[in-house]
């Protein structure tokens, strides 16, 4: 079983997985720079798909993208996914990589996890995690999000790892067969910033996404106020809730991009950067008031209506609006 | 958010668990840190969890009454609804509903039950029973 492999507690989860696992074959890429070099911030409603009666709606790119687009980007990086008919297999195949001391990461569903509080168990497919080792039927699990280590028995890590319905993880698990010493920065970064500023500035061509999926949020906000007041305070809880409870949040995922410009900044020895971190952190704070005004309307306290709170929204979409459109076009002088 | 200003308002739904947040510390620089949890977090999780509550508490009630079966109860109590559960068995809606009543939920072969059972994440026995009064 691998015993030096360290454990960080991370803000999300498939950043974290993907940081703690690069870090382990010994390239240091940190959580904030895992997520910016994938380009993970966006924004996304998608009022199509449907939980728990109410839309989707997403502060970062769809589950699997981030390491995705991370290992296309870095050169010499390779990551392999593996998914599974059924669950014998999925299960066989998980306890050969460990028996070669191979970390695991593996995608799961909240739900079926026995290590996470009660409460806090929803059914949310896409959860991250890595597999460091196995002592009979206990899985020994770095769970990002948690603070500690944990450990999850056969029965419910198989059941966790093929739970069915969106998203459904169908076993897939994935584990690098090839880490490069070094990331080429200079490179990367700028790029990687550009691909944000466009994805979700000016150049952003799908209405659901970027600056203009927050709009259209905006906008649904504004019409509450007409709809059945239960519903409309269910459908605000349930916007804060994904913003900041399942996974890392609105708020949380501005955070941890300023804190990968900050790092750009350094790297680079860039200004310019420097200043788009501290834009950027005021965003995430912009966030978090807006999460305040809703969670507050949504419980029936404080005198705020639905139009204050669609124009807070509209405030963090324009503050946003500005910084993506600078990023787009973002070059080292 | 400067380090100072990160909430901790520990709650009983976290079972003591920390999570983790990116802040301004003492020298104006982003680090990671810890936190117990935050007011507006709790509110909107304690909201969803009622009206998983209340969608139960309606469908035992039905149950009992004889108009539902166990399954709609269970689904509820489960964390699901109508169109989750659908969709983790992959069968239609009105099927679905079908099985929801107690004349449908009779006529349910046992890999149904088990199907049903397995997504919900409880066992076939506890499918067909409800919980005790109390």
């Amino acid at each position: 079983m691998t015993t030096d492999f360290i454990h960080r507690q991370a803000a999300h989860c498939e950043t974290g997985a993907i940081s703690n696992l690069l870090q382990h074959y010994n390239l240091d890429i940190s959580e904030p720079m895992a997520f910016g070099l994938a380009s993970g911030i966006t924004f996304a409603y998608l009022k199509m798909v449907k939980i728990n009666g109410l839309p989707l709606i997403a502060y970062r790119m769809p589950p699997r993208m981030i390491i995705k687009l991370l290992s296309r980007r870095i050169n010499g990086l390779d990551i392999r996914f593996n998914k599974f008919k059924n669950e014998a297999e999925g299960m066989a195949a998980l306890d050969k990589k460990l028996a070669e001391n191979i970390i695991v990461g593996l995608q799961a569903s909240v739900f079926f996890l026995p290590y996470f509080p009660r409460e806090m168990r929803f059914h949310f497919n896409a959860h991250n995690l890595l597999v460091y080792g196995k002592e009979n039927d206990e899985y020994k699990i770095s769970d990002p999000i948690f603070s500690h280590l944990v450990q999850a028995d056969r029965k419910s890590l198989t059941q966790a790892r093929f739970s069915r319905g969106a998203l459904a993880p169908k076993g897939m698990m994935y584990y690098p067969v090839n880490v490069p010493s070094k990331v080429d920065f200079e490179r990367l970064i700028p790029k990687a910033i550009r691909f944000t500023g466009k994805m979700n500035g000016r150049w952003n061509p799908i209405p659901l996404a970027g600056i203009r999926g927050m709009k259209r949020v905006a906008k649904k906000i504004e019409k509450l106020k007409n709809e059945d007041p239960r519903h409309a305070r269910l459908f605000l809880g349930h916007i804060v809730r994904m913003q900041e409870e399942i996974g890392t949040g609105g708020a949380g995922f501005r955070f941890m991009y300023a804190a990968f410009l900050q790092e750009a900044a350094e790297k680079l020895n860039c200004n310019e950067l420097a200043d788009l971190s501290r834009e950027m952190t005021d965003a995430g704070d912009a966030w978090r008031e807006f999460a305040v005004l809703a969670a507050r309307t949504s419980k029936q306290r404080g005198e705020h209506d639905y139009i204050d709170i669609a124009r807070q929204l509209q405030k963090v979409a324009d503050k946003e609006y500005d910084l993506y459109n600078q990023m787009s076009g973002f070059k080292i002088r | 958010m400067k380090k100072k200003d990160i909430p901790q308002q520990a709650h009983h739904l976290y079972a003591g668990e920390t999570k983790a947040v990116y802040a301004i510390n003492e020298e104006g620089k982003l680090e990671i840190a810890q936190t117990a949890g935050w007011e507006v977090e709790i509110d909107v999780l304690q909201q969803a969890i009622d009206e998983i509550d209340r969608l139960s508490a309606d469908a035992l009630q039905r149950v009992r009454a004889g108009e539902s079966s166990p399954l709609e109860y269970h689904m509820y109590a489960q964390r699901m609804d109508l169109p989750m559960l659908a969709q983790a068995v992959g069968v239609f809606k009105w099927r679905v509903k079908k099985h929801l009543k107690p004349t449908g939920f009779a006529k349910l072969k046992p890999e149904q039950l088990s199907l049903y059972a397995s997504v919900l994440g409880i066992d076939v026995e506890t499918l067909q029973e409800l919980p005790d009064d109390n």
